[in-house]
């Protein structure tokens, strides 16, 4: 038997995602039509032996509950949600719900960060792990670029026994082009090393008093705490996964997750890709998830590279492209969408251009991640980034939104180019 | 015979119309079409109704194109069309020491435009002033908001001009000079042939032997030479057919406010039109398409969804489907502007193939 924990931390993280996870948790978010956390779900209940999913994190239950639900019912799988009474980090919430973990003795259990996209290669890390029996984990590593890989746990791996022999989380100066991609298969005794470095921890506390007082006293980090310690000592192993892999941190990451999701289905879902025969809605550019409640004029032309969610409305003429429409939005006639996310219930009126910029893994570099630059840049402009708008906007027509970011329950009423609108 | 028969008037047509490229780079500036007519005709066929029959261009390029398309146009209206070439610019004043030998064949006064002038030419009007007080000279004046940005005129109750001040710091007047004049053959003798302006060498000095007289424009008047003020006089001319000529403005579904569409000009489905819009012959609007405040020459394809606002497409573009073009957009002839693709107070040069939006305004070579 075996289980998974899915890591999804809670409201105070995720800020690079604003505006749009101020109506919505970041792992609820839909990509390709589904909430981000989802994919997960769907990566674990595919593996027969797997018999329970925890999530993880400190939202409120509330946030959380009713999605819980509609995926035991859709998976057939138990799913609970832990909720933690403050942020205990990666290593400190698995510890703190140890026992939850390990009840019924599962062979070993999956750790999925709740913020990384991939096309999950869980039944070979699985088989991986189970090789190697003096294993606690093993950890899947993808190759970045020498600048990338600084911004991510960066590893040095045995090329024979792909023993982890040194781990480094996000360094200073290149270690390695393999990178930690926050996926992982533990044996239930890893509690014993989580829970002596817990102790440690408790034990420094009560000597010297914590140098953090923002944090709980039982605040563990799973890479600097656990994996750093343990590297070297012949328990971690890794495995490498040439699969599309990336992490979900600003809203330019969701468009290039939804593509790549959206191309996943080609193969494993071909019912949620809409096509011109099946839907006859409007002319469709693959890939685009369509849901079935959206009312789609059959002049509109969408994709490649779309999702559009639940009580969409889309009018005559209407063109996008390389986007996400949320729930319940409303393009008026002739609009032209291309490289932004449509919040949920916002309305765009005729002739508008809702338009953003890319920010997309270079093309040209051999395992270039998506790059999550900063906000604004060294002269204090706005770094070109797509265009978001938040819940409930409304752009007036004829008007253009470029590079911008419009906060949720704004009203427009005029054109907006590289600005943020609170 | 009227006793306006007979008449004669010289255009300044002048040098290259650089302030109207990309535009002029296909055609000489008389030619471009302003609300579906050269400008020049505008002034030529004003010209003929009241009697003047031989029309001298002075021209310093370019003459054998306007020669061949202006000689058709010359003979419809009955008009002798008479090019007189400068060899070297000659300013405001030296085309007319230039032109003396045609100017001086009758006796009558003779008519001076500069080319690029657009209003209700009130010439009979004018004539009729200028015979009244029985000088040298008549100066068209036109009032302006802001007079301190050009030169103004100031003149006596009379209509008389005492003097000209360029761009007066303090309120004098607020009557500019505007580029339309009448002259008496005797004004020729104050002119050497030579580069002379008309403005700063002549007019002064006739204003003070008490030879001048202001005449002064009711209703529009637009200099619209550059592109932003070719559209604004488009405006100011469309609004005075609205007035004038109701019959000749464009009516028909998703219309908006003045526009004029040429017969020949096919329409597509759910456009919304105007206001204040121009759309030549033979051009194609494919449905969907949005446009307001724009001009569009002769044989332009706009395609479906498009959005167009204070541009000025040059003859036989083509813009593709879910453009945005705003800005004082110019195409010149025979642009292609790819789909989706976003242009604000792009300067595109003819012939040229636009992918990749233009997002501040440029020029694009």
């Amino acid at each position: 038997m075996l289980k998974a924990v899915i890591l999804i931390g809670g409201p105070l993280k995720g800020t690079r995602f604003r505006p749009l996870s101020l109506d919505i948790p970041k792992p609820l978010f839909p990509v390709a039509g589904l909430p981000v956390i989802q994919h997960h779900i769907e990566a674990c209940a595919a593996i027969k032996e797997l018999k329970e999913i925890l999530i993880i994190g400190f939202y409120p239950v509330t946030q959380l509950q009713q999605f819980v639900n509609d995926m035991q019912l859709q998976y057939n799988v138990t799913i609970k949600y832990l909720q933690e009474f403050t942020a205990l980090g990666t290593a400190g919430g698995l510890y703190h719900f140890r026992d939850q973990i390990r009840s019924g003795s599962p062979e070993a259990f999956f750790v999925l960060n709740g913020d990384v996209c991939a096309d999950f290669p869980l039944r070979e890390l699985y088989k991986a792990h189970k090789e190697r029996s003096d294993g606690l984990l093993t950890v899947m590593t993808t190759e970045a670029t020498r600048l990338q890989s600084l911004n991510f746990g960066c590893m040095v791996v045995d090329k024979g026994t792909q023993e982890i022999t040194h781990y480094v989380e996000k360094p200073s100066s290149y270690v390695s082009t393999l990178i930690n991609c926050g996926i992982y298969v533990f044996s239930l005794k890893i509690f014993n090393i989580i829970g002596e470095a817990f102790n440690t921890k408790q034990d420094e506390f009560y000597k010297n008093g914590s140098n953090n007082v923002n944090r709980d006293t039982g605040y563990l980090q799973l890479e600097q705490d656990i994996l750093t310690p343990l590297a070297g000592s012949g328990k971690m192993f890794a495995l490498q996964t040439r699969n599309w892999w990336s992490q979900l941190k600003t809203a330019s990451s969701a468009i290039y997750a939804n593509r790549h999701y959206l191309e996943l289905y080609k193969e494993r879902h071909p019912e949620r890709l809409a096509t011109e025969k099946k839907s006859e809605k409007c002319s469709i550019t693959p890939d685009v998830h369509i849901d079935n409640t959206a009312v789609i004029h059959p002049t509109a032309v969408i994709g490649p590279n779309v999702s559009v969610g639940t009580g969409v409305r889309i009018g005559a003429g209407v063109r996008i492209r390389e986007s996400i429409i949320l729930d319940a939005a409303i393009i008026e006639d002739r609009s032209l969408i291309l490289h932004s996310i449509i919040g949920r219930n916002s309305h765009i009126g005729k002739w508008a251009r809702v338009e953003g910029t890319p920010s997309d893994p270079d093309p040209n570099k051999p395992f270039a991640k998506m790059e999550n630059p900063r906000l604004f840049n060294n002269d204090g402009r706005l770094n070109p980034s797509i265009t978001i708008l938040g819940c409930s906007v409304s752009v007036p027509s004829e008007t253009i939104l470029l590079n911008s970011i419009v906060l949720p329950n704004k009203e427009l009423s005029r054109s907006i180019k590289n600005e943020i609108i609170l | 015979m009227s006793d306006q028969s007979g008449m004669r008037a010289l255009i300044l047509v002048g040098g290259y119309g650089t302030r109207l490229r990309p535009l002029t780079l296909s055609r000489p500036k008389p030619l471009v079409e302003f609300a579906n007519k050269p400008i020049l005709l505008h002034q030529v066929e004003a010209l003929v109704k009241v009697g003047v029959t031989e029309v001298i261009l002075a021209v310093s390029y370019r003459a054998e194109q306007m020669e061949q398309e202006l000689a058709d146009e010359a003979k419809k209206l009955g008009v002798k069309m008479v090019f007189s070439h400068e060899t070297e610019p000659l300013g405001t004043a030296g085309p007319i020491a230039l032109a003396g030998e045609h100017l001086r064949k009758s006796d009558k006064p003779f008519f001076v435009l500069n080319s690029d002038i657009i209003c209700d030419f009130p010439f009979k009007k004018l004539i009729e002033f200028h015979k009244s007080h029985g000088k040298e000279g008549t100066i068209v004046v036109t009032k302006v908001e802001e007079p301190s940005k050009y030169g103004v005129v100031v003149y006596n109750e009379q209509k008389c001009i005492e003097s000209f001040v360029e761009k007066p710091q303090e309120f004098i007047s607020n009557k500019i000079n505007a580029g339309l004049y009448v002259l008496n053959p005797s004004v020729i003798d104050r002119i050497e042939l030579k580069p002379t302006s008309i403005e700063k060498e002549v007019f002064p000095n006739m204003a003070t032997d008490n030879q001048l007289f202001a005449f002064e424009l009711e209703g529009f008047w637009m200099d619209v030479g550059q592109p932003k003020d070719f559209l604004i006089g488009m405006c100011l001319y469309l609004k005075h057919l609205r007035s004038a000529d109701p019959e000749k403005l464009y009516r028909g579904p998703g219309v908006i406010g003045n526009v004029l569409v040429d017969p020949t000009a096919k329409i597509g489905k759910s456009c919304q039109i105007g206001p204040n819009v121009t759309i030549g012959p033979g051009v194609v609007i494919e449905d969907g398409v949005c446009i307001k405040r724009t001009t569009i020459l002769r044989d332009a394809t706009i395609r479906s969804n498009t959005w167009l606002e204070s541009c000025i497409i040059g003859w036989r573009c083509t813009v593709g489907q879910w453009v945005r073009m705003e800005g004082i957009t110019v195409l010149g002839e025979d642009v292609i502007v790819k789909d989706e693709t976003y242009i604000n107070g792009g300067q595109v040069l003819p012939h040229k193939n636009i992918g990749d939006s233009v997002r501040t305004p440029q020029i694009i070579m």
